[in-house]
């Protein structure tokens, strides 16, 4: 069904920051733009979920060129999904960095970056072209390597350049993937690309350019061994821009690897090897690394990475329980790790430093703060009734009806070691006494109220989001199952796309 | 560098590179071309006239900051693009008016969408330029 609405939530982006760009240096109208900017997307990306769950997959021809001539934006279920999780996860860092970050980095235009990468994340869900998701991708590193360097300290560069190399790097393999598939089909069109590849008899060579297609993705989505530049860069920038790398980013990268492996290079059993060993050291190293490291936001990248894992491991098995596993847990995991680095942010100013050796007392000080943050964690690790527990269900399930019992066990220490992390800093931050040498200052307590509450509404906004899917989570696995159901069947995309020439 | 020679010639070449770019960023109605390389011939212009006459004096016959150029290129272009949503069709979609303008030729949300990347152009690259120059 042809719907010319589809883009809004970009348009929407992309307004917000060019009336910010208006604005520039006028930091308080920049902040009342942001927040009335995201909230009116959300609004936008609420109503885009409801018209697309209402009738089915929507399609927009940009410049009423037909597919597969022209580019064509493709609004199925994933897409929908992600882009309402972006909005919402937009307009709670929008909320947090109103207050949260310092004047000098607004005035070097944090919000009108900031509303350009959200922009470039809803483009990339929304696309059905293969070329376009790589503009998308530039829109989204450029901003990205801005708000990493705005404030210019010398571990922010420091960081800023690892990231800014490695994710070059991963255009470059992406978009010499674009020209062989491109070489080998002569289209762009995700669907076209989808029919036409079955139809190529050289499969060896389909075979190489998918490798490209998942290195590319694969240093994106921050999975081993390509993913040593995440630990060491998502702790430099500001809170509220770590919140937005370490909730979005890397997942772009998983929904390219879902969508590229599902439609057009249909997993065989080499890359499926491929992905599990991938998925399994990932799991391993990202959980090792998290346990050695004292610093919250250094912990936190690689549990990024650690989960990370779960979800390859989802696409590697490539059936439909393990890809609603896949999929419920991206979607948890966007919620969750967006607000974990709030969390940090708000830890910093409650303490004055980040890194746990130095912190305590925050419980005794902060009951009502600590069991809202004490929400977070639980979902994160999975505690039963919350959200990080229903996507392991369908993991383990199916890999034991797989027999993947490296999986099972990369599943379960990882999820044991992102317990006892979380459980250290539990004790560390919040139930220790204050080391007696430690030089702590409180941030928190002077701000006026209002400040006080824009930091801490966020966290509790995007922890009741949380919440929801883990209480509710038979609205989620519905929405996991449509999904899916897409996902291993691309055929109501592929005629959603291309079936408009007919009538 | 303060060359009589550059100064002289930089007199003539500002207008003349600067029709050039004009010329250009019609062009691109329905050939290749446009917004782009024009936008980049304009700025050529005045970087040529910033190397003759230093940097200061050529702010001066710009009369504001390059900076503000790029929000209104990129509003320009941007509301060319979103014009015919109002009219049912899909965004991007060409729209033109029914009688052709004189010299010009036919008008329609093209040249809108190219004017806006041909004001980007010229305040991205000046901006960069002038920023550079002035740190020296």
């Amino acid at each position: 069904m042809i719907d010319n609405h589809i883009l809004a939530p970009i348009f929407v982006q992309l307004f917000t920051a060019i009336i910010q760009l208006i604005c520039w240096r006028k930091t308080v109208t920049q902040r009342y733009l942001s927040v009335g900017g995201s909230l009116i997307g959300l609004m936008v990306a609420f109503r885009l979920f409801g018209r697309v769950q209402e009738s089915g997959i929507l399609t927009m021809n940009a410049a009423n060129w037909d597919a597969p001539f022209g580019i064509v934006f493709v609004a199925d279920m994933l897409s929908v999904t992600l882009v309402l999780l972006t909005s919402i996860a937009c307009f709670a860092v929008s909320l947090f960095s109103s207050v949260g970050l310092s004047r000098q980095r607004m005035l070097y235009g944090y919000f009108p970056i900031f509303h350009f990468l959200i922009m470039g994340l809803h483009g990339a869900f929304l696309t059905g072209d293969i070329f376009n998701l790589y503009v998308y991708f530039e829109v989204i590193i450029i901003s990205s390597f801005v708000l990493m360097t705005l404030g210019g300290r010398k571990a922010q560069l420091e960081g800023a350049v690892k990231y800014m190399a490695m994710n070059i790097l991963a255009s470059m393999f992406f978009l010499t993937g674009i020209g062989m598939l491109y070489g080998i089909t002569g289209s762009l069109n995700m669907a076209d690309l989808s029919i036409r590849i079955q139809e190529v008899q050289n499969k060896a060579l389909i075979g190489i350019t998918s490798c490209f297609f998942l290195i590319g993705f694969g240093i994106k989505s921050a999975v081993f061994p390509l993913y040593y530049w995440l630990p060491s860069s998502y702790h430099t920038p500001p809170s509220a821009v770590a919140a937005t790398f370490g909730g979005l980013l890397t997942k772009v990268g998983i929904y390219a690897m879902l969508r590229v492996f599902s439609l057009i290079f249909v997993p065989d059993d080499f890359i499926r090897t491929l992905l599990m060993v991938i998925a399994v050291f990932t799991i391993l190293t990202g959980a090792l690394g998290a346990l050695i490291k004292t610093n919250i936001r250094r912990f936190f990248s690689y549990l990024i990475v650690c989960h990370i894992g779960f979800m390859m491991g989802g696409i590697a098995m490539f059936s439909k329980v393990a890809l609603m596993g896949a999929v419920f847990y991206l979607i948890h995991d966007i919620m969750v790790k967006t607000n974990m680095f709030l969390v940090a942010g708000l830890i910093r100013q409650l303490g004055g430093t980040m890194d746990m050796s130095k912190l305590g007392g925050l419980y005794r000080n902060y009951p009502k703060i600590s069991l809202l943050i004490a929400i977070v964690l639980f979902s994160l690790v999975g505690i039963p009734p919350l959200s990080g527990f229903w996507p392991k269900v369908f993991l383990f399930q199916e890999a034991f009806a797989q027999h993947q019992y490296f999986y099972v066990a990369a599943l379960i220490i990882g999820s044991f070691i992102t317990l006892y992390v979380i459980a250290n800093m539990w004790v560390q931050v919040f139930w220790k006494n204050i080391p007696p040498s430690a030089e702590t200052e409180n941030l928190f307590a002077p701000m006026p109220p209002y400040k006080k509450i824009l930091m801490v509404l966020p966290i509790g906004l995007m922890a009741l989001v949380t919440l929801y899917i883990g209480l509710n989570a038979e609205a989620i696995v519905k929405i996991a199952d449509i999904i899916s159901t897409q996902l291993i069947d691309p055929s109501a995309y592929i005629d959603a796309v291309l079936g408009n020439k007919t009538d | 560098m303060k060359s009589i020679i550059l100064q002289t010639a930089t007199r003539y070449l500002l207008p003349i590179l600067l029709l050039f770019s004009f010329f250009l960023l019609l062009r691109g109605h329905y050939y290749p071309g446009g917004g782009f390389v024009g936008g980049l011939v304009a700025s050529i212009a005045f970087v040529l006239h910033s190397f003759a006459n230093g940097t200061e004096s050529t702010m001066k016959i710009l009369g504001y900051k390059p900076l503000s150029l790029i929000p209104i290129g990129l509003a320009t272009s941007t509301v060319s693009v979103t014009v015919p949503l109002l009219f049912g069709l899909p965004p991007m979609t060409g729209l033109w008016f029914e009688e052709p303008i004189p010299v010009i030729g036919m008008i329609g949300s093209a040249l809108f969408f190219d004017i806006g990347v041909y004001l980007v152009v010229i305040g991205v690259v000046l901006t960069i330029l002038f920023t550079i120059a002035l740190n020296d």
